[in-house]
């Protein structure tokens, strides 16, 4: 697929349904959800506990855990090839070497009784072939890159040696080593403490732009991607419901529950408000989803149609702003940040 | 006691905590994780307390409580010094301040309904002895925070998180305290239901009276509900203020930096923000820095900071500063 400007799209996402089966029934984790990631981009994927976000990103590198996860419908065309059609062998050398991956919790996701050397060292040798001295030499080069200082002494440390946000740098690292195109983030930085936060995702987007890596965030928090990704997708219930570009999407949100996240929050560059505009009632059941759109039952903009029919995704501009709503037109005057008070 | 006494006064607290020198033979030290630490809350003010993790500021709630017995240092509660009595005298006392905690899942017990969890405290207190009236005090619990009769019959599992948190609420409430530690209440929950639960917490805080510590690690939230706020760093007090003058006009370089590390929902204002990333990390609380302890990281620190350890001084109406350039 090749896009006006000549950018060329590096992962499609094409009507993904992964569903669990559990004991109170069939949970819809994706539910016929469609994105794509073009090259260099940074893209993030946004939403509350179970929307499905995590569960995409498992999705798109195989690694649902069956027998109750299963990929059910849809196709995952990376640079073209659907990879959920490849072999288990083949999609071993997509994992690490063309999709880089960093989680949440950086300890669980590395070896404790590995070195640090060997645990970056090891998908060097495996994948690209290297030899155990070259191997050791870039691994070198890959923690100096990652701002660890003195890294020949730090190649022979263990995990548990490293702080939360040096386990974090080392886990780009590892996700750089074979200089991927594609670096899946999932929740990066949300085990760490505000200051270092802001290092980690500041030393991402700098590589990310030194390397042209594209990045797909997976996140909770609007406010962490609002500096740092070019495209926004919200996530509910299964569901895609609104994406746009970062700043199309903050500025003019066209669907009541990314309008809803973003005047829940309160904000240091505002005026503080005497009272905060919470999203009223709970988040879906996904065992027992109402008919018709899932955001309905906490909806402040809801119409009779709305508990009868899901709404698809529409354009609501020619920009590539797309909301699934009804209701998307009418809430173009509808401010984002309340009145201060 | 006079009428403007503070409800709680905080005075030099300091915890250190053993570690190492056991089985293995590990070399002995002694972890500093809180470090002379005073501070004072009035009645029906809420007091912020915010910090990175290991700062020391849960240590400080637990402390309060006298769940960790402090190294020294007094805690004043309405006049009394909660550091000299035993476990029978603070009975009485931990029905005045309650705790409501991070994650209320692991802070209600599975195997009780949402009504036994609520009666518990009824009946430990003695606070209502009929059985009847306490199934009607459970009720009005449940209404004060926003859940339905029938959520009695629940079991936490049933819940949702805000729901659960809520429960973790009407219990501290049971017991009607003067005073709540609230740890990270919402740092748990979804962002759609975090601004329920803040805007519970003031409703209970005007409706009854009560008195918060709030601690907590993100800015915005603590800005929204303190009346005063305390920054921590290593164990220290590094900062601490009404409200608008911490967030308007913060003085201590750590404060400045934490405030710019918190990321504004907003790519067209964040594209233009200058943002001061700190280099480095907190270091450990087991070897704090010489000095002040926070100069291997700070932006303007001079000779003097990392032989000299800052006193927190007045340096306005109010509001104190541990650092010499503030």
């Amino acid at each position: 697929m090749l896009h006006s400007a000549g950018v060329s799209t590096l992962l499609s996402v094409e009507n993904l349904q992964t569903h669990f089966v559990t004991r109170s029934g069939v949970v819809r984790a994706v539910d016929d959800v469609s994105w794509d990631v073009e090259e260099g981009e940074t893209v993030a994927l946004v939403g509350e506990s179970g929307c499905g976000k995590s569960v995409s990103a498992l999705s798109i590198m195989r690694l649902v855990a069956g027998p109750a996860g299963r990929i059910v419908g849809g196709r995952v065309l990376f640079k073209g090839r659907d990879i959920l059609k490849l072999s288990e062998e083949e999609m071993r050398r997509v994992r690490g070497r063309e999709i880089g991956m960093v989680f949440q919790e950086p300890m669980t996701s590395l070896n404790p009784v590995l070195s640090i050397g060997r645990q970056l060292t090891e998908g060097l040798e495996i994948h690209l072939g290297m030899t155990p001295a070259d191997a050791r030499r870039r691994a070198a080069e890959l923690l100096g890159m990652v701002g660890i200082p003195d890294p020949e002494r730090r190649l022979a440390q263990y995990p548990h040696q490293f702080s939360g946000g040096m386990r974090q740098r080392m886990m780009i690292a590892m996700a750089l080593a074979c200089k991927p195109s594609l670096i899946l983030a999932d929740e990066p930085t949300t085990a760490l403490d505000v200051t270092i936060q802001a290092q980690i995702l500041e030393l991402m987007k700098d590589l990310s732009r030194r390397f042209g890596v594209a990045m797909l965030i997976i996140t909770h928090n609007l406010g962490v991607v609002a500096r740092y990704a070019d495209r926004v997708n919200v996530m509910y219930a299964g569901r895609i419901i609104e994406r746009g570009s970062a700043r199309e999407l903050y500025a003019r949100p066209r669907h009541p529950y990314t309008l809803g996240l973003l005047r829940s929050v309160p904000r240091l560059d505002e005026p503080r408000r005497a009272r905060l505009d919470p999203i009223e009632g709970q988040p879906p059941d996904l065992t027992r989803l109402p008919p018709g759109c899932a955001f309905t039952p906490r909806c402040a903009f809801s119409v009779a149609r709305c508990g009868v029919e899901s709404p698809p995704l529409a354009a609501v501009d020619q920009g590539g702003h797309v909301s699934a709503c009804w209701e998307a037109a009418h809430l173009d005057r509808v401010p984002v940040r309340s009145a201060a008070t | 006691m006079k009428e403007d006494a503070p409800l709680l006064e905080v005075r030099n607290l300091v915890k250190h905590f053993h570690v190492g020198g056991g089985l293995f033979g590990g070399r002995a030290g002694v972890v500093r994780a809180v470090d002379g630490v005073s501070f004072a809350i009035r009645r029906g003010e809420t007091l912020g307390l915010v910090g990175e993790s290991g700062c020391g500021k849960t240590t400080v709630g637990r402390c309060l409580l006298q769940l960790e017995r402090p190294t020294s240092g007094q805690v004043l509660f309405e006049g009394r010094d909660l550091t000299t009595l035993d476990e029978d005298e603070l009975r009485p006392i931990r029905r005045r301040v309650q705790v409501i905690f991070q994650d209320p899942y692991s802070s209600l017990n599975p195997r009780m309904t949402v009504g036994q969890i609520l009666a518990e405290p009824l009946m430990v207190h003695d606070i209502v002895t009929d059985r009847e009236r306490r199934g009607q005090r459970v009720r009005e619990l449940l209404s004060h925070v926003g859940l339905l009769a029938q959520h009695a019959h629940r079991y936490p599992h049933q819940l949702s998180g805000g729901q659960r948190q809520r429960v973790g609420i009407a219990r501290a409430l049971a017991v009607e305290p003067a005073l709540i530690i609230c740890d990270e209440p919402v740092s748990a929950l979804d962002v759609s239901i975090q601004a329920q639960i803040i805007n519970l917490l003031e409703d209970l805080q005007a409706g009854f009276g009560l008195t918060y510590l709030f601690v907590a690690h993100d800015l915005s939230v603590v800005r929204h509900i303190s009346d005063r706020v305390a920054v921590m760093y290593l164990g220290k007090i590094v900062e601490i203020t009404d409200r608008k003058s911490l967030y308007d006009v913060p003085r201590h370089p750590y404060t400045k930096a934490l405030l710019s590390a918190v990321p504004i929902p907003d790519p067209a204002l964040e594209g233009q923000r200058e943002r001061v990333v700190l280099g480095g990390e907190v270091p450990s609380p087991l070897n704090p820095p010489a000095g002040c302890a926070f100069h291997p990281r700070c932006p303007i620190a001079i000779d003097r900071c990392r032989a000299e350890g800052p006193e927190l001084r007045e340096i306005g109406p109010g509001h104190r500063a541990a650092c010499i350039l503030a």
